[in-house]
């Protein structure tokens, strides 16, 4: 249930667009990047290898 | 001592709140609810926590992990009472009218036409908000009887089924500009007043912050708003109605707050951590944060300031 930060720099592909991401900072599960190729919205769903994953869209029950 | 910080996705705010945690020594874990399984028959796993502050960007989310929480009699901050109530504008309108403490005027209505009827009875402009979400979304000021017609079609006819009641609110003429404060165990700590040349004033919405002075009145205001909620950690959303003064016009109970701590100069995910820290110290039985409730007509310490008129 913890969080593993990323060793920095790391590096994964965009699933939307396979384009190359590098992430040169740490970065935590959870987080979202937005891939500089398509601007895809893209949650970090695992540090140790980095995983991306596009992020969930706006629900209606979102908020703060 | 160790600490569950619920989270679903992570934000500035989560990572300063975890940098906080941190930086006191303090033993946590970041749980993302969507991974968790809560077994309701078996609070063992969660019992290492002696608190939980809740972070979820979702409510639906962050609701079943805190009642699963408190059923296992874990303090979580904020309770699930307060999520339900901040979650949903009209139950938050509800408890502000109840406790005396000044809010928009406010009408509801769950059919079409009765929404029409309550629009015209409110007078333009209305406001419409769906009673449940965030950042501005969706809000609408309804200047005529033809805006009103076509937002309300199109809600029936578009929206999900919350968006069937229909939450009227008097426009609120106000500056350019509204408030907020940052209350943390009935402690206002820091306020900001947003300014945007649109109605709608939400830094989210590109509003700019700059520091707000904590009146006395703000802060009894706003006191009173967190104790009609529930307590615990709250951003107070206020509006300056030309003739009625302050409005409390929302109560949040997952703040944001990351454009708040330069022009404040106030350490407001230390503050939180400090308040969870200090749930987490109390004895078993006394952690969890106990909802006021302020019956109707009771006098609360804003209706004196009301009366007396002090600023």
């Amino acid at each position: 249930m913890s969080h593993t930060p990323t060793a920095s720099p790391t590096s994964s592909e965009c699933p939307e667009c396979a384009g190359s991401i590098t992430v040169t900072r740490t970065v935590i599960r959870g987080e979202v990047l937005r891939c500089g190729d398509c601007s895809a919205e893209l949650e970090v769903t695992a540090t140790t290898p980095l995983r991306l994953e596009l992020a969930p869209q706006v629900q209606e029950d979102w908020g703060e | 001592m160790r600490i569950g910080l619920l989270t679903s996705r992570i934000r500035v705010e989560e990572k300063l709140l975890i940098d906080r945690l941190a930086g006191r020594g303090i033993d946590h874990d970041v749980i993302d609810v969507r991974q968790a399984v809560f077994d309701i028959h078996d609070p063992g796993p969660w019992r290492r926590y002696d608190a939980f502050l809740e972070r979820c960007i979702s409510q639906t989310e962050a609701l079943t992990a805190v009642r699963c929480l408190e059923a296992f009699s874990l303090p979580c901050v904020n309770a699930s009472t307060v999520i339900e109530t901040c979650g949903d504008k009209l139950a938050t309108s509800l408890r502000l009218a109840a406790a005396g403490v000044p809010t928009p005027r406010t009408l509801v209505a769950t059919d079409p036409e009765s929404a029409l009827a309550a629009i015209e009875r409110m007078g333009y402009p209305a406001v419409l908000k769906p009673t449940v979400g965030s950042w501005g979304r969706l809000l609408a000021r309804v200047n005529d009887r033809d805006a009103a017609e076509a937002i309300v079609e199109h809600k029936s006819t578009l929206g999900s089924v919350q968006h069937s009641v229909f939450y009227v609110q008097e426009y609120v003429n106000k500056p350019d500009r509204d408030l907020r404060v940052f209350m943390v165990g009935g402690e206002a700590i820091a306020g900001i007043v947003r300014s945007s040349v649109h109605w709608i004033t939400n830094t989210a919405r590109g509003g700019r912050a700059a520091v707000l002075e904590i009146t006395p009145r703000i802060r009894d205001l706003c006191r009173a708003a967190s104790d009609a909620v529930g307590g615990g950690i709250l951003a107070i959303d206020l509006l300056e109605s030309p003739d009625r003064g302050l409005l409390v016009s929302e109560v949040n109970h997952t703040m944001e707050f990351r454009n708040s701590i330069e022009p404040t100069g106030v350490d407001i995910p230390g503050r939180m951590i400090d308040y969870v820290a200090a749930v987490a110290e109390r004895p078993a039985g006394a952690g969890r944060p106990v909802p006021v409730v302020v019956t109707r007509g009771e006098a609360t310490a804003f209706d004196r300031l009301s009366a007396t008129g002090a600023a």
